[in-house]
C-alpha cells in the first residue's frame, strides 16, 4: 500500500498534465493553475527540509567533536539570528515592530531593513570574496596541471589561449592588423557559434532524451527511485 | 637542481601576487582598451529599445548571487539606467533566494541617479517566490497568482504599472540574469510554452552553453561575462542615457591583464615541464 498509493498518484498526475497540455480549455487551464500553486506551495516547505537537514548536520559535528565542529555553532547562531530578524524585521519592508522601535530609539537605518543591513554588509562581501579567490586558485591551477601532454591536451591549450585572449579587449587590439575574420574575437565567436555549439547541442540532445525517458519510467512506475529505499 | 626545475616549484604566492598585481594596477591606471560590441548583445539593446517609452514593462529577473555578482550587477544596473533614462517600465523578480537582495540593491543604486523614479508607476520590484518552473509557468497565466502583492507588501492591483499587465501577454520582453541554468527554465517555460521572447545575462563561465539557444532564436540575445556587460555599458553610454561610471569597462582592463598574465604562466609552466624533463632524461642517461 505505501508503494501502490505514490505509483497511482505519480501516474494519474502525470497522464492528466500530458493530457492537460493539448486542451486549452478554461477548465483544463484552470486545472493547470491549481497545480501550479500546489508546486509553489509545495516548493515553500521544503525550506522546512533544508533546514532541519541542516540542524541535523551541525547538531551532529557539534555532539561528535568532529574537526571545525566550532563553526558549526557560528552556522546555527547565524541561522537562528537571520531567521529572527527576517520574521520580525521584513524582508524589503520595515515591519510595524520595527518601526516603532527604531523611532522610539531614534535609529535610522541607512537601509530600509536590519534583514537588508545584514545581506548587504555581511553577506555580499563574504560571498564576493569566496568566488574571487577562484581567479588565484585558477591561475596557481594553471600553472601546474595545465600542459601539453598529448593532443588532446594541445588542441585543449591553444583553444583555451584563442579564448581567453578573444574574449578581451586585449585580443582584438593585438589582431587590429589582421584581416577582420582572423581578429580573435571574431576567431573566439566562430569556436563558440560551430565546434562548441555542436558539442553543446549533443549534450542538450541526450539530456532531453534522458529527461523524457525517465519522466515516462516514473509515469509508468518503472523508476522507482523517487520514493526512497524503505519498504 | 635545474633552473626550470626551480621554476616547477615555485611557490604558489607569487601566482597569487601577480594575479593580485595583474588585477588591482589596471584599476588605479585604466588602460581604456577599445570594447567591440558583439550582435547578441546589441540584439538585447535593441529588444530593449524596441519597448514602447510609459508602455508595456520589461521584466528583469536577477536569479543570481553575490557571488556572480561583479560580472552580473554591471548588467542590471546597465538595463535599469537604459530603462529609467528612456522611460520604460521595469518588473524585477527573482526565483533566487538571494537574487532579491541584488535587485534591491541594484534598485537603490540606481534609482538615486533618476530621482523621479517611483515605485508602482515607473517599476515594480516583485521580490523573491520559491518554486521556479512554477512561479514561471504561473506567470504565463497571471502574475498575482504567483505575486499578490509586492516586495513591499502593496497589492499589484493597487499599483498603477500593473493595472493592465497580467501575464507574458502584457510584458514584450524578459531578460534573465544569472550565473545558473535558470535562463534554461525561462526558455522552455516561457519561451516555448507562452511564446515570450527572452534574453539572458550570464556568467562567461556559463555563456558557451547558451549558444544552441541562440542561434535558433529562443534567446533574442545575450550578455557573456563581464564582456557583455562591458558592450551593454558601452551602447548605453553611447545613446546618451547615463553619464555613470563603466563599472565593466574598468573591470575588462583587469580582466585582460589577468588573461594575459594567466597565458604567460601557462607558457611558463610548459617550458619548465619539457625543460626539467629532458634535464632528467639526460641526467639518467649520463648515469
Amino acid at each position: 500500500m505505501r508503494r501502490k498509493i505514490p505509483l497511482s498518484i505519480a501516474f494519474i498526475f502525470g497522464v492528466i498534465m500530458i493530457i492537460q497540455f493539448f486542451i486549452p480549455h478554461p477548465v483544463s487551464r484552470d486545472f493547470f493553475q491549481m497545480i501550479l500553486d500546489w508546486m509553489i506551495i509545495v516548493g515553500a516547505f521544503t525550506y522546512i527540509l533544508a533546514v532541519s537537514s541542516l540542524i541535523r548536520v551541525h547538531k551532529g559535528k557539534i555532539k561528535r567533536k568532529k574537526e571545525g565542529w566550532g563553526y558549526s555553532y557560528v552556522t546555527l547562531i547565524a541561522l537562528v539570528i537571520t531567521a529572527i530578524i527576517g520574521v520580525i524585521g521584513g524582508a524589503f519592508q520595515p515591519t510595524k515592530v520595527t518601526t516603532t522601535l527604531f523611532q522610539k530609539i531614534n535609529w535610522h537605518l541607512q537601509q530600509p531593513t536590519i534583514l537588508m543591513v545584514i545581506y548587504r554588509y555581511i553577506q555580499m562581501p563574504m560571498q564576493a570574496t569566496m568566488f574571487s579567490l577562484l581567479a588565484f586558485f585558477i591561475a596557481s591551477a594553471a600553472f601546474r596541471a595545465f600542459k601539453a601532454r598529448n593532443i588532446t591536451a594541445v588542441l585543449l591549450l591553444i583553444t583555451a589561449f584563442i579564448v581567453m585572449l578573444g574574449r578581451v579587449p586585449v585580443g582584438s587590439l593585438i589582431t587590429r592588423r589582421l584581416p577582420e575574420t582572423f581578429h580573435l574575437s571574431n576567431v573566439v565567436e566562430w569556436i563558440l557559434n560551430y565546434p562548441n555549439m555542436a558539442a553543446q547541442r549533443g549534450i542538450l540532445i541526450g539530456v532531453g532524451l534522458g529527461m523524457i525517458a525517465t519522466a515516462l519510467k516514473i509515469i509508468l512506475g518503472i523508476e522507482r527511485g523517487y520514493l526512497g529505499g524503505g519498504d | 637542481m635545474g633552473f626550470w626545475e626551480k621554476v616547477m616549484k615555485l611557490d604558489r604566492r607569487w601566482v597569487f601576487l601577480l594575479i593580485a598585481l595583474a588585477v588591482f594596477i589596471p584599476f588605479l591606471k585604466p588602460l581604456n582598451l577599445p570594447i567591440t560590441v558583439t550582435k547578441p548583445v546589441k540584439d538585447v539593446f535593441d529588444e530593449v529599445e524596441r519597448i514602447p517609452p510609459n508602455g508595456s514593462p520589461l521584466m528583469i529577473s536577477t536569479d543570481y548571487a553575490p557571488s556572480t555578482a561583479p560580472e552580473l550587477d554591471p548588467m542590471l544596473y546597465a538595463l535599469l539606467r537604459q530603462c529609467f533614462a528612456s522611460k520604460r517600465r521595469v518588473i524585477l523578480l527573482s526565483l533566487d533566494t538571494q537574487g532579491a537582495g541584488m535587485a534591491q540593491a541594484g534598485l537603490d543604486a540606481v534609482t538615486k541617479e533618476f530621482p523621479n523614479v517611483k515605485s508602482g508607476v515607473d517599476y515594480v520590484f516583485l521580490g523573491y517566490q520559491p518554486g521556479w518552473s512554477a512561479v514561471i509557468l504561473s506567470m504565463g497565466e497571471e502574475i498575482r497568482k504567483s505575486f499578490p502583492t509586492d516586495a513591499y507588501g502593496v497589492p499589484l492591483d493597487s499599483l498603477p504599472m500593473m493595472k493592465y499587465v497580467h501575464n507574458y501577454n502584457d510584458i514584450p520582453f524578459v531578460i534573465d540574469l544569472s550565473g545558473s541554468s535558470a535562463p534554461m527554465s525561462w526558455v522552455m517555460y516561457a519561451g516555448a510554452r507562452y511564446g515570450q521572447r527572452v534574453g539572458v545575462g550570464t556568467t562567461a563561465v556559463s555563456a558557451a552553453q547558451y549558444y544552441p539557444f541562440l542561434s535558433t532564436g529562443q534567446f533574442v540575445g545575450m550578455l557573456g561575462g563581464l564582456k557583455g556587460a562591458a558592450e551593454y555599458e558601452r551602447l548605453i553610454v553611447k545613446k546618451g542615457y547615463t553619464k555613470a561610471r563603466e563599472v565593466a569597462t574598468i573591470g575588462m582592463d583587469a580582466q585582460s591583464i589577468a588573461h594575459l598574465v594567466i597565458l604567460f604562466l601557462i607558457i611558463i609552466g610548459n617550458i619548465a615541464f619539457f625543460a626539467s624533463r629532458s634535464y632528467k632524461e639526460r641526467r639518467l642517461k649520463s648515469v
